[in-house]
């Protein structure tokens, strides 16, 4: 034990803010504190009063009831709140649509949670564990999947949080407006070790960040890795030019949309490779036969990332220059 | 047991026809329950066929829909012949509501034991979930998803089934025995308000599950 | 200043015959009055809510230290599931509507009893059926869960013993569907002359909303616990996505109960809550038909609001936006409901009886819920605070903050009835005050924690957040004290208690007409209720 005094320096009211994003969760927050405390404050202050004047042990205060109509105050009472609380609601979801639109040409980060460890992998390659590095300034964003129960990547520096699920994607981002260390949560329950799934949010200055990610020695960078995968799983074999069964081709996809055979139009993100990868009997590309087979249980969580990402990095580059790693 | 011929009323109620009302309301609430624990079945059923149609059509197609057309069939008749008790009990006829009980009786058992075939025959091709779970076929994970929902969704509608048939067992027991009495109508009522919704429930089963297969 | 009651000194002993004058076990376990069934609920969740009251009293002495030094891990997550499974199913959901709703219902509303007194027995039955299925497995180490049940981690990780704990709540959510039945039958049919819908009391009003929500949202849980139950028996995919099934379709339907449920866990507290402010006042409730309505309103609209605990689940955007401009709409009707109990002081002849205090202090920590509430419904706070302490308060304002407070308001205010006799109101009101802010001292910090980051259901947590979690356990000591109190003088006042007379408060309604301990039926003829509720002479 440190001793009290030590306890009392601990008092902390907010969190750090290290990203923009917090600073504007924060000012919604005190606003929220600031109407919702007024009116509770109203409510007490009115409640008291009444106490003291219409205590039972006062005679002398005129208790004679008019006989106006309650509906006046009633609808006050009703639609005051209403407005008040449509505005809430506006000013809240305005901050979620900013969580939910991740800017273009972000720093693509993988993340995979499992029972009780955070596995991190950077686009260069470089893995971490419990640990994220990211630069200062630049956008950064988490894709994210479990490799068992769901867990909750929670970043309250950010303000920010994500459930991590097992068989989906999810996604979270932010751009770190100040360096320092700063920590993850599990926010979902998970099992035993639910506590212990945490970890550290390092944000850097970009030179150090750059001389930190060649630090070590390094399993080579996740578009290349996804190439190899590409080539070795036979993916190549009909996805490209010269193939023998005619597949349609998946350079410049990403982004894009796709015509399916049912007549829909999907864009091609990160979902949509990644099912058409483990059940490519749905969403078939208009005009082609469905012969691919699944490669669902052939796959590690890793693995299908880094095909995605080749994929990905396939809208890049121009076509010719694709098949020469 | 010998009967007083006197009427009945529990001792809360003030008169039969509160206590008849009360009952009747309260099998109502009782079948919204029932409602909406079947309605969490339909909705994981609807959730999944959106999600993976080709599983389930091709799964759907397995089904044995002969046996589900007559289940259908000796079902909805079962209902009807109750509706027709019901009434030969109001006007005291004792030997019609027997027969039509006992049709009636014989029905519920008699789709009891065309699902339990269905059910056999299913599990000898191996479409019972689990280890013994065979199917060959692209996306075997969400076939084998269309037949834990088809087996917990008609198993749980059996049972409802069954319970029934032993409700009406016991009229049949104690009509027979000279039960027909003014007081005792909400009973059978009720019972027939149980039976006619779990006819209800089959009416949602069969073409969400039989007829999604196209008939293959 | 002429009060319209008399009251009668009579001792209970001397009372000829009451619902208490049969002795023996068996007159007991096999009643069908519904007054003695209302206390076979009392003994039984007293029982339950101490026992997950000292669960939660180890989680505070744990969380003392950030190395969660008093248990280990796997025993703190037991412990935060059996304290949310019993609390949740086994105390709040049964505990005003079938202990006082069982007792009071019948008697305001002029009845002898309610529409099926055997089935309101089995129902008893059924829940402590239900309860030792969950002591058994707490005996036998317990399921680490959480009262949520999240798949996958439920239906394949967990390595305890869930199966069995689902199914005690199984079985517990039968008794609470056939209570909500009889409830909903008993008002529809049973009511005495003169008590039409509108000249119901607000309590009545309150029951029936519940039982609403009981009777449509607890097969939905029943069915998905089953199908969460099969999973990890059977092996076999519903909800797993490695066995093609999907985690976020239990969340949809279990909250699609849940989030009513929590209505169950407020409502009936709302309905005391009226009946106090308007005994205490000597007043008519400002707004009747506006807090009638509001219950419903709640009932309807808590359908509607489920999505809200999936903010960050994945759901999508619009989901989202749906899901919080709803938790915003059913925010109106609790408000309408403030502001209503609030205005009934006004020109009211208030007197702070110990029942009143627990009905203020409801309406304080309620309202702070409530706006609490609003952070939660907001999306961009929720993505913040969501799965934290913030929550856990949030939740705790309105299930400790009212509803407990509310079941003690009522139990306080019919307890003369109950038993016949008066507790003592001195210690009575010191007690109110210490639960109250005990309280405080407990939840309060823990807002400040949540905002920090703090996340639920943490068995230990880095040291900057320490100095919260000691305040915390302090208060949580001092309520504990505040519920020690009640538990004592209650039971020293059934012997030596002053005779209560038939009332006491000098309120209206037909219980208050009967003796106390009212007779076994309730009423020696059919009464009729010639004016309408809280008709108190103005002064």
């Amino acid at each position: 034990m440190n001793g009290i005094p030590a306890l009392l320096a601990q008092f902390q009211v907010l969190p750090d803010q290290a990203s923009s994003l917090a600073a504007r969760v924060d000012q919604f927050f005190w606003a929220m504190v600031a109407v919702t405390g007024t009116v509770l404050a109203g409510i007490a202050a009115v409640i008291l009063y009444f106490l003291v004047k219409y205590r039972r042990s006062n005679p002398r205060v005129d208790r004679t009831l008019g006989d106006r109509s309650t509906l006046p105050a009633e609808v006050t009472w009703t639609v005051l709140p209403l407005f008040i609380f449509v505005g809430m609601f506006a000013w809240g979801s305005d901050l979620y649509f900013q969580k939910n639109q991740v800017p273009r040409d972000a720093l693509e980060v993988e993340v995979i949670g499992k029972q009780w460890m955070w596995n991190i992998q950077h686009p260069e390659g470089k893995k971490e564990i419990n640990e994220l590095h990211v630069p200062l300034g630049r956008t950064v964003k988490l894709i994210m999947s479990s490799q068992d129960v769901i867990h909750d990547f929670g970043l309250p520096a950010f303000r920010l949080k994500e459930d991590v699920l097992p068989g989906k994607y999810t996604t979270e981002w932010f751009t770190p407006a100040k360096t320092g260390v700063f920590p993850i949560f599990c926010d979902q329950y998970c099992g035993t070790n639910h506590a212990h799934m945490i970890g550290q949010v390092y944000v850097m200055e970009p030179q150090d960040y750059a001389a930190w990610l060649r630090t070590g020695m390094n399993p080579p960078p996740i578009v290349q890795t996804g190439g190899g995968l590409y080539r070795s799983l036979g993916c190549s074999g009909c996805h490209e030019n010269n193939g023998v069964v005619r597949a349609p081709s998946l350079h410049g996809l990403y982004g894009q949309p796709v015509p399916l055979q049912d007549r829909r139009v999907v864009v091609a993100d990160e979902r949509y490779l990644r099912d058409s990868i483990l059940m490519p009997e749905y969403e078939i590309v208009a005009s082609y036969d469905p012969v691919m087979p699944s490669y669902a249980g052939r796959l590690s969580e890793g693995e299908i990332y880094q095909l995605i990402a080749y994929i990905k990095s396939l809208s890049e580059e121009p076509p010719q220059a694709a098949f020469t790693h | 047991m010998r009967e007083s011929p006197a009427i009945h009323v529990e001792e809360q109620f003030d008169d039969l026809s509160q206590q008849r009302e009360s009952s009747s309301l309260g099998m109502w609430v009782f079948l919204a329950t029932e409602l909406m624990f079947f309605g969490g079945l339909f909705l994981a059923f609807a959730v999944y066929r959106f999600s993976y149609p080709k599983a389930f059509m091709e799964a759907a197609s397995h089904l044995n829909l002969v046996a589900g057309s007559v289940n259908t069939f000796v079902l909805l008749t079962s209902s009807f012949l109750f509706s027709l008790a019901i009434s030969a009990f109001r006007d005291g006829r004792k030997t019609r509501t027997l027969l039509l009980l006992g049709v009636t009786l014989f029905l519920g058992v008699l789709f009891l034991g065309i699902k339990g075939f269905e059910y056999y025959d299913e599990w000898r091709k191996g479409f019972l979930p689990g280890p013994a779970f065979h199917f060959q076929g692209p996306d075997y994970l969400h076939v084998q998803l269309f037949f834990v929902l088809y087996f917990i969704t008609t198993g749980l509608h059996a049972l409802h089934l069954f319970i029934g048939l032993g409700v009406i067992a016991v009229f049949f027991f104690l009509v027979a025995r000279s039960w027909v009495r003014k007081d005792r109508e909400v009973a059978i009522e009720i019972g027939g308000l149980y039976w006619h919704f779990v006819d209800f429930i089959w009416i949602f089963v069969f073409p969400l599950y039989y007829l999604l297969g196209g008939g293959r | 200043m002429s009060v319209v009651f008399q009251a009668v000194e009579v001792d209970p002993r001397d009372t000829p015959e009451n619902y208490l004058s049969e002795g023996g076990i068996f007159s007991w376990l096999f009643t069908t009055d519904h007054k003695r069934i209302g206390l076979l609920y009392l003994f039984s969740i007293i029982g339950f809510f101490a026992m997950g009251a000292v669960a939660a009293l180890m989680m505070r002495l744990n969380l003392l230290t950030p190395r969660g030094d008093l248990v280990q891990a796997e025993t703190y997550n037991r412990l935060f599931t059996l304290h949310g499974v019993l609390m949740v199913w086994f105390f709040l959901i049964p505990s005003i509507p079938s202990v006082l709703g069982n007792f009071m219902l019948p008697i305001l509303i002029g009845a002898r009893d309610l529409a099926f007194p055997k089935l309101n027995l089995l129902s008893w039955y059924l829940f402590m059926a239900g309860g030792a299925v969950v002591l058994y497995a707490v005996l036998i180490g317990g399921a680490d869960t959480g009262w949520t049940f999240y798949t996958p981690y439920s239906s394949t990780y967990a390595n305890s013993h869930v199966v069995l704990m689902a199914t005690g709540v199984f079985i517990s959510g039968f008794s609470s569907i056939l209570t909500g039945l009889n409830f909903i039958v008993t008002t529809h049919q049973m009511r005495a002359p003169g008590v039409t819908w509108f000249n119901l009391r607000l309590f009545v009003w309150s029951n029936y909303a519940t039982s609403l929500i009981l009777v449509l949202a607890t097969p939905v849980l029943a069915i998905t616990l089953f199908l969460m139950a099969l999973e990890r028996i059977w092996k076999v995919g519903v909800f797993n996505p490695a066995l093609g099934g999907d985690p976020l379709l239990f969340q949809h339907l279990f909250w699609f109960y849940s989030h009513p449920a929590v209505y169950v866990m407020i409502l009936p507290g709302m309905g005391v809550v009226s009946e106090l402010i308007a005994a205490y006042s000597q007043k008519r409730v400002f707004g009747y038909k506006f807090v009638a309505f509001a219950s419903i309103a709640i009932a309807v609209l808590g359908f509607l609001v489920w999505g809200h605990h999936m903010f960050v689940s994945s759901e999508s955007v619009y989901a989202g936006l749906t899901f919080s401009i709803l938790s915003f709409l059913v925010a109106v009707p609790s408000a309408i409901k403030v502001f209503n109990w609030t205005a009934t002081l006004r020109k009211g002849n208030l007197r702070l009886d110990t029942p009143m205090l627990y009905a203020l202090g409801f309406i304080g920590l309620f309202a702070a819920g409530g706006m609490t509430g609003l952070m939660l419904a907001a999306l961009g706070l929720d993505m913040h605070v969501h799965d934290t302490y913030f929550v856990v308060a949030h939740f705790h304002y309105i299930m400790v903050g009212g509803m407990v407070l509310a079941f003690m308001g009522g139990l306080h205010y019919w307890w003369p009835k109950i038993t016949g006799r008066l507790y003592p109101e001195f210690i009575a009101k010191i007690a109110a005050v210490v639960t109250f802010l005990g309280f405080n001292l407990t939840f309060f910090p823990q807002f400040i924690l949540g905002y920090l980051g703090m996340p639920r259901r943490y068995h230990a947590y880095p040291e900057q957040f320490q100095v919260y979690h000691v305040f915390s356990t302090a208060g949580a000591t001092i309520l504990g004290v505040g519920y020690l109190l009640p538990l004592c003088y209650l039971l020293w006042s059934c012997r030596y208690g002053k005779p209560a007379g038939p009332n006491p408060w000098g309120a209206k309604g037909f219980e208050w007409e009967i003796p106390s301990p009212p007779p076994k039926h309730n009423f020696a003829e059919t009464p009729t209720q010639t004016e309408p509720p809280y008709a108190y002479p103005v002064r």
